[in-house]
């Protein structure tokens, strides 16, 4: 099961590779790793995605709580949560897949950022399974570069991750 | 009063009434060294390897519970440091290790003995610090103290660079200290301890299985109270022996790979299984899903919640200090009506009973040869039991564990989780420093001693009477039980040739050497060690049977109830 776990940590020189060699000393999976400052400067949040059978998830959970730098570890797929995810693709668009490439990207809600007279960024937000949708939906082989963030995410309501 | 970095260091020791620095010295904690040379209130052990520094601060505080202290230089200060720290976190013991570094401006210059100490050590440390302000410096060692010694306890490191050492601060000693990210708990959950409570009295065919948290915790008297109150029987695993009297016919002595049968079968074939501050790990269980087909309910008591179902599901888990959750169970059991089933505890103890009457641990004595469990009990003898007995790994280590049966916690003092060879001798020398005048005793083989051996020239220097009883077969012996039993007797590389004279070599170091070559010789030889030569070291080299193997054997990847036992082969 694919789950999003989110961390706040002390931040702290080293604090993402405490989390990170964790995941490989103990051969856990990492899909995505985001992490930056929260409104207060001396706690990074973390968001994690993992893949792994309940067993591992717990165990993962448990590890993360472990490391002293940890505040807390919150697995944000047990209840409703958002996720996003923000992409940027560079595609070739020339002749007429400039027009198609606009076309789709709106239908996306994917926004044009950068154009040139053979190439376009579009900047697309949403869950991953969105991005990868609007991936298979352009031609391929007009892809001339692509860059993920990530997940983020947060619990949906009263659910808040706070000290 | 403005104090250098070098000093703060030395005025935090001594704030925590730290007796002993285990170290060696070098460039980067010259200042250090050099503030610890002016004052006489801490003192410095110099070891002739920092591997040994720190094994001994480590057994320092498995002898004493109190916390060790070792210090290094950068580089590859650190590094000979890493077995070491790896060892002490594998068996959860609060360590304080000080290194130094290269200059701040330094860091990442590849500067000469520069090497990222922080992350070298992260995956082996309970926390790592790299101090990069000379103002953080006392509070970090607050810090780094209080983390070693609480919650599940384990070595935390401490990275000076020598710039810091010299800049000057404020000096102030902050009394407590408070993480907002660290907050261990204590006290287990009272709903959890009367389920568990329910499940003893209820239970057919009890069982309590130990581990090293007894001992971390010093929870002996409580386990020893808590398992006389219900006649239950008690294992123990390799880390927790000494927690319950190995004399006490309630006991069955340890469990596991080389475990008597009676705790093995009695592991497997319990109803309720109460383990305390042990963690089901591959050598005590065996295969997780052989032990998990009979079924039974557990009841898992560990301060440390990650080790709660990582190999074994549990029923009731009780996160909480060893101590404090013994406390509340007897307290229940005290107050509660029920009392455990006295005719099914009858019948299971009948069963245990003959489980033990096939003698697991019996072996064939040599006329000519002397075998090493022979030496472990004429050993056990002649010490009264009373000795502190260190060992370094492999064969030489179960006949430790099996044959010298300790009644009292911290004194069997051996690198169960990692397993490294050459701990035993420094390890030695810390029990030494923390227990003077004490018998001390190193269980060994001619394999391991060679990995720590340049410390006898440091216990020459602090006269410290260790007897080294080195169980020399001429083969690693371990591997080669392994390789005869499991690779068709090819002893691919388990043969010491060329091995030194140890009586020559123990000699040359300034010691009494002894050589015993017969079984005869043994207790008289033993005698005069611990005798005449008491407040000597002795290297006794016994010249033991090659073929002699440790059973009960439960092989790699088989059941608890899958052993080998000697008569069979």
């Amino acid at each position: 099961m694919r789950h999003i776990i989110s961390i706040l940590i002390e931040n702290e020189a080293g604090a993402l590779s405490r989390v990170s060699g964790l995941f490989s000393a103990r051969g856990y999976n990492i899909e995505s790793l985001t992490v930056a400052p929260t409104e207060d400067a001396s706690l990074s949040r973390m968001t994690i995605v993992s893949v792994g059978s309940d067993d591992i998830i717990e165990q993962i959970t448990k590890q993360l709580n472990k490391l002293i730098d940890v505040v807390k570890v919150v697995d944000l797929s047990e209840a409703a949560h958002i996720e996003r995810e923000l992409m940027l693709v560079k595609v070739r668009a020339t002749g007429k897949d400039r027009e198609e490439m606009k076309r789709i990207a709106d239908i996306f809600r994917g926004r044009i950022i950068d154009v040139t007279e053979s190439s376009y960024v579009i900047e697309l937000t949403g869950n991953t399974t969105k991005l990868d949708a609007f991936l298979d939906a352009i031609d391929r082989s007009l892809i001339l570069e692509t860059v993920r963030t990530g997940v983020c995410g947060i619990g949906r309501g009263d659910r808040i991750l706070k000290v | 009063m403005q104090l250098t970095g070098a000093e703060i260091v030395i005025r935090c020791l001594q704030e925590e009434k730290v007796e002993y620095i285990f170290g060696y010295p070098g460039g980067s904690v010259l200042f250090i060294y050099d503030e610890l040379f002016k004052q006489d209130q801490i003192r410095h052990i110099l070891v002739r390897h920092e591997q040994a520094a720190v094994h001994a601060a480590d057994a320092y505080s498995r002898s004493s519970n109190k916390v060790g202290v070792c210090m290094v230089t950068s580089g590859p200060g650190v590094t000979n440091a890493v077995t070491g720290i790896a060892t002490a976190y594998m068996d959860s013991i609060p360590l304080v290790i000080l290194t130094g570094q290269v200059p701040t401006a330094y860091i990442g210059q590849d500067a000469f003995q520069e090497a990222d100490t922080v992350g070298i050590t992260r995956p082996c440390v309970k926390h790592n610090f790299l101090v990069k302000d000379v103002k953080d410096l006392a509070v970090t060692i607050k810090k780094a103290f209080y983390l070693a010694k609480t919650g599940r306890p384990g070595p935390v490191l401490v990275d000076i660079p020598k710039d810091i050492t010299i800049q000057k601060c404020e000096f102030h000693y902050p009394k407590t200290i408070s993480m907002r990210s660290y907050n261990p708990v204590i006290k287990g959950h009272a709903g959890q301890i009367k389920k568990a409570v329910q499940l003893l009295l209820d239970a057919k065919r009890p069982m309590i299985y130990t581990g090293g948290g007894v001992i971390l915790s010093d929870a002996a008297d409580r386990l020893t109270r808590l398992a006389r109150m219900l006649g239950f029987p008690v294992t123990q695993t390799l880390m927790g022996l000494g927690g319950y009297p190995a004399t006490d016919r309630q006991h069955l002595g340890m469990l596991g790979m080389h475990g008597t049968y009676e705790a093995n079968m009695a592991m497997q074939n319990c109803d309720v299984l109460l383990a305390i501050g042990a963690r089901f790990d591959d050598r005590v269980i065996g295969n997780p899903a052989h032990f998990g087909q009979v079924p039974r309910k557990i009841i898992h008591v560990d301060i440390d919640p990650s080790s709660i179902s990582k190999r074994v599901k549990v029923d009731v888990p009780i996160v909480g200090n060893v101590p404090d959750v013994l406390d509340e169970i007897i307290k229940q059991l005290e107050a509660s009506e029920g009392k455990p089933d006295q005719k099914a505890l009858a019948a299971w103890w009948k069963q245990i009973e003959e489980w033990r009457g096939k003698h697991c641990l019996k072996y064939k004595m040599g006329k000519d040869v002397i075998m090493p469990q022979y030496v472990v009990e004429k050993l056990y003898e002649v010490t009264g039991g009373d000795a502190f007995i260190t060992s370094d790994v492999g064969q030489h280590q179960m006949f430790a564990a099996q044959y010298y049966k300790f009644d009292k916690p911290r004194r069997w003092i051996n690198s169960g989780g990692l397993g490294t060879m050459g701990f035993g001798l420094p390890a030695a020398m810390g029990v030494c420093f923390a227990n003077p005048g004490a018998t001390v005793a190193c269980i060994t083989g001619e394999g391991s001693i060679q990995m720590n051996i340049q410390e006898l020239s440091t216990c020459k220097q602090f006269r410290l009477p260790i007897k080294i009883i080195n169980l020399n077969n001429g083969y690693l012996g371990m591997v080669r039980q392994w390789q005869q039993m499991f690779h068709g007797n090819r002893y691919s590389e388990s043969y010491v040739d060329a091995l030194p004279d140890f009586v020559k070599l123990a000699e040359a170091y300034g010691h009494v050497g002894m050589r015993i070559t017969k079984p005869a010789d043994v207790e008289p030889a033993l005698k005069e060690a611990f005798g005449k030569h008491k407040h000597e070291l002795v290297f006794m080299d016994f010249v033991i049977n090659p073929e002699a193997n440790v059973f009960p054997m439960v092989a790699a990847g088989k059941g608890l109830s899958e052993m080998i036992l000697a008569e069979e082969l």
